[in-house]
């Protein structure tokens, strides 16, 4: 086990917007809160998922919600320390570890608001190795994992405890109580022994985060590219390299659907990227030929500061660099492919390994 | 023949200008005084020289007053902040500040219960009892400024109003700053706006009445009008309640300047300084705003700020003797008695742009002598530093057109390499012309619920109120549009219940239009 003190927490966040795919929320608020309870608490310790026992048990500790609320009506530490007792409370179980569903963006943080209040070590790895938009699209899904039985706990005193049919139902009716509740809540879930985590987790998910926003730290303070540090880090490929020129943005079912269209720059100039997402970026085309698809990762990053541009926020005029990351072998399965791949979110695609695009 | 006066307070020069329609027919450069209005009294003096005074339709102000109160920490009064939320808050007002300014301002907070939900549904019963408790500890602190702020106030202000209806009433004689009229969605950032504003109210009353006070002295009976942020203005009734308006005008006026003197509303402009150079884009005669998060002396805010790159190159700035080293350090407001053209010693940038040709100041036979590599070598290593920053401030590779304002812009002239430089008649005075320049605008930002109107129908509400409110501000309203529009849907709510929507109108001065312009 090794020690997350405020550095670590600082480069988890940074790699962590990385990881979110141009989704998974703004983990300042989550930094802030994570970092106040470690201050409050002290530092919290990491285990890697083979220090677990196989008996031991474990829950991913998560906030719901809408990225757009969140930055008005700010979580709360009663919460993230709350919800794991109530969890206990409803199964008679004791919990020994936490874990992030979510390495990307802000749920890579928050587990570490309830950890440091119950002195709880939190378990490197998590249920994607990126954001994805719904709660069942993790890999424990893949392996016959229940979301439920979970726990919803607000800010309001509210809590609400499930048991599911399925792990779709699951986000259905978390969805529209997260809705009832005001779009701010933090949950429980995916109860698990330390032998199915070993089975069915995303290792290494916080040291990635954490590598890879050291790396962009490092080469900032070295005037090096943060975008080849990014690259270095885990076989990722420079998929194109340009400047936004038209993004098409609409809402549909309550999610942001949209494509950003790219001119080439330097040794990509004459040639054009699509990069389609709904709330994470999906698919990249390059000069109409799809070169990548979820569920491997696909991101912007601003091409001077290495700056992670989230897909709300890509508009007409960034420079960026458009990388992809392979996603987790867990992802890269028939099953995985079903469960997040392109035709999951509606495009007729077919996945394709990023690392097979080579100029 | 109404003309309008455009004064630029800067750090080291004060700067005046009259204008009438586009056409600057006096300007001058004074030193700034440490009583900045025995300063502002003399640029009046000189201008007034060349038109009747009674001709003297507005008078616009730039200052740099606020921001640098704020960076200094000086002249900032004592805030408590009063967040309604839902108690107890764990993301606590002035969390990320600096410490010297957290310990300035006072680490004062309260939290009570209310605010609203994302839909504007209450978020909790308020709680009166408990808003009057902390009005007496208030009054106990003797702290006279409350910044208050609310959960999503900017789409439900009611919570806020009622606590300042409580607030005035239990403490009468304090100002109370509401959050939903000072920033955006984004309660942290909006709440630290909030708070600076709080603490520069005391200051913005006497800078303000010296301001008045220098104009009248001056003979001038016309209103005055102080510079925003987004290049308009707000009247000083209006920045006496809300001086953290003012906080980015310096790069606002220059940049609205250039656009003014040069016709040309699509550029790079390069603000060349004493100290600094700022490099910014001007799209459709505004200044590019930046879309991150904006760091004010290290706290973190949401206002919409001029995306300018500073850079430590200005007509102050030291060159080493073999030239290979340009800054950062500068002898600033020195450079007439430590310049070599001025007979100091130190060499400035200033020096090897004279040697080289630019436009003469001080002795240019002082600097006569010097070893032509040098000059090289420095002007190289400037225009390098100075090509950079433009191509990183461009936002496509068509040539885009590069203005270059401020006192040193002759400097940059002769720099080798620079090519098409646009250096407009009155460069150095364009800081004070934008001010002049500037018009009357009205901005909202609010989340709309959408589960009862349309998107399209939200959009349209929002531009309507927005160009009501720039006409109430002064727009003409033949003449007000809109300049910016902006909407989000808010993601993870099932159904689009929500849209968040920015809308920004603007107008030239209805009042202060000169006939025929």
């Amino acid at each position: 086990m090794r020690i997350v003190d405020e550095e670590a927490l600082n480069d988890i966040t940074l790699g962590s917007t990385v990881l979110g795919s141009g989704g998974g929320g703004d983990p300042y608020v989550g930094m802030l809160l994570a970092r106040d309870a470690i201050r409050r608490f002290g530092p919290v310790q990491l285990a890697d998922v083979d220090e677990v026992p196989d008996t031991a048990n474990l829950v991913f500790i998560a906030g719901i919600g809408a990225p757009g609320v969140l930055i008005e009506k700010l979580p709360r530490a009663a919460e993230y320390e709350r919800v794991l007792g109530e969890l206990e409370r409803f199964t008679g179980t004791k919990y020994d570890f936490v874990c992030p569903a979510e390495a990307g963006g802000l749920n890579a943080v928050t587990p570490f608001a309830t950890a440091a209040a119950r002195g709880l070590p939190v378990v490197d790895a998590d249920g994607m190795g990126r954001a994805f938009p719904h709660l069942e699209m993790v890999t424990p899904t893949l392996y016959g994992g229940s979301a439920t039985p979970f726990v919803m706990v607000d800010e309001h005193g509210n809590t609400m405890f499930l048991e599911s049919a399925s792990n779709s139902w699951g986000e259905a009716f978390a969805r529209a109580a997260v809705l009832a509740s005001g779009a701010n809540a933090a949950m429980a879930l995916y109860p698990m022994t330390g032998a199915e985590a070993k089975q069915r987790l995303v290792r290494g998910a916080l040291t990635l985060a954490q590598d890879l926003g050291r790396s962009i730290r490092e080469a900032r303070a070295a005037h090096t590219s943060p975008v080849d540090a990014v690259i270095a880090k885990q076989g990722g490929v420079l998929l194109f390299t340009g400047k936004v020129e038209e993004v098409e943005r609409r809402n549909e079912r309550g999610w942001t659907i949209g494509r950003a269209h790219l001119s080439g720059l330097e040794g990509d100039r004459d040639r054009t990227m699509t990069v389609h997402f709904q709330n994470e970026n999906l698919a990249a085309e390059r000069d109409g030929v799809v070169v990548a698809t979820s569920p491997d990762l696909i991101m912007a990053m601003e091409l001077d500061t290495g700056e992670p541009i989230p897909a709300e926020e890509i508009r007409y005029g960034y420079r960026v660099a458009v990388i992809g990351l392979p996603a987790d072998p867990h992802w890269r399965t028939a099953a995985g492919i079903e469960l997040a791949g392109p035709r999951r979110f509606g495009y007729e695609m077919d996945y394709r390994p990023v690392e097979e695009f080579a100029r | 023949m109404p003309v309008r006066i455009g004064i630029d307070v800067g750090g080291t020069n004060t700067d005046a200008v009259v204008l009438d329609g586009r056409a600057v027919v006096a300007a001058t450069k004074t030193p700034t005084t440490e009583d900045v209005t025995i300063g502002i009294l003399g640029a009046l003096t000189d201008v007034l020289r060349e038109v009747d005074v009674d001709d003297v339709s507005s008078v616009f102000i730039g200052t740099t007053h606020f921001i640098n109160a704020i960076a200094q920490a000086r002249g900032l009064e004592q805030v408590a902040v009063v967040r309604l939320a839902t108690p107890p808050q764990s993301l606590l007002p002035m969390l990320d500040w600096p410490g010297h300014l957290k310990s300035v301002v006072g680490d004062r907070f309260h939290v009570c219960a209310g605010g609203a939900q994302f839909d504007g549904a209450p978020l909790g019963e308020f709680d009166e009892v408990g808003l009057r408790a902390i009005a007496k500890q208030i009054a106990e602190s003797g702290v006279r400024h409350v910044a208050l702020s609310s959960v999503f106030s900017t789409v439900n202000p009611e919570p806020e109003l009622a606590a300042e209806r409580l607030l005035l009433d239990e403490l009468p004689g304090i100002t109370v700053t509401r959050s939903s009229r000072v920033g955006r969605v984004g309660l942290l950032e909006r709440e630290n706006a909030t708070i600076l504003n709080a603490s520069l109210l005391g200051l913005a009353a006497r800078v303000i009445d010296g301001l008045e006070q220098v104009v009248a002295q001056a003979g001038i009976r016309a209103p005055i009008l102080l510079s925003q942020n987004d290049g308009t203005v707000m009247t000083l009734e209006r920045a006496r309640q809300f001086p953290i308006f003012t906080i980015a005008s310096g790069p606002t006026n220059s940049m609205r300047g250039a656009a003014l003197l040069t016709g040309i509303e699509n550029a790079v402009v390069v603000d060349v300084g004493g100290t600094t150079c700022d490099v910014g884009l001007l799209q459709h005669g505004f200044p590019r705003e930046s879309t991150v998060a904006m760091s004010l002396a290290g706290v973190r805010s949401n206002f919409r700020i001029p995306d300018v790159l500073s850079m430590a190159l200005g007509g102050g700035t030291v060159v080493s003797e073999d030239g290979g080293t340009v800054g950062p350090e500068s002898v600033g407001y020195r450079i007439t008695t430590e310049a070599r053209v001025f007979g100091g010693s130190t060499l400035t940038f200033s020096d090897v742009a004279v040697a080289a040709g630019a436009t003469p100041m001080g002795d240019p036979g002082l600097v006569a002598g010097l070893d032509p590599a040098t000059v090289r070598r420095a002007l190289e290593v400037a225009a390098d530093r100075v090509s950079q920053a433009v191509e990183k401030a461009k936002l496509q590779a068509s040539d885009t057109p590069v203005i270059v304002v401020g006192g040193g812009a002759p400097l940059l002239a002769v720099a080798p390499g620079l090519t098409g430089l646009v250096i407009p008649e009155h460069a150095g005075v364009a800081n004070a012309v934008g001010a002049a320049f500037a018009e009357a605008g009205g901005e909202v930002d609010r989340v709309y619920n959408l589960l009862e109107t349309t998107r399209a129908g939200v959009l349209a509400e929002a531009r309507a109120e927005a160009i009501a409110r720039a006409v109430e501000a002064g727009a003409d309203p033949d003449q007000v549009r809109i300049v910016d529009a902006d909407d989000v849907p808010l993601t993870h709510l099932g159904g689009g219940s929500a849209v968040h929507v920015r809308v920004k109108a603007a107008g030239p001065f209805a009042t202060t239009t000169p006939e025929g312009n």
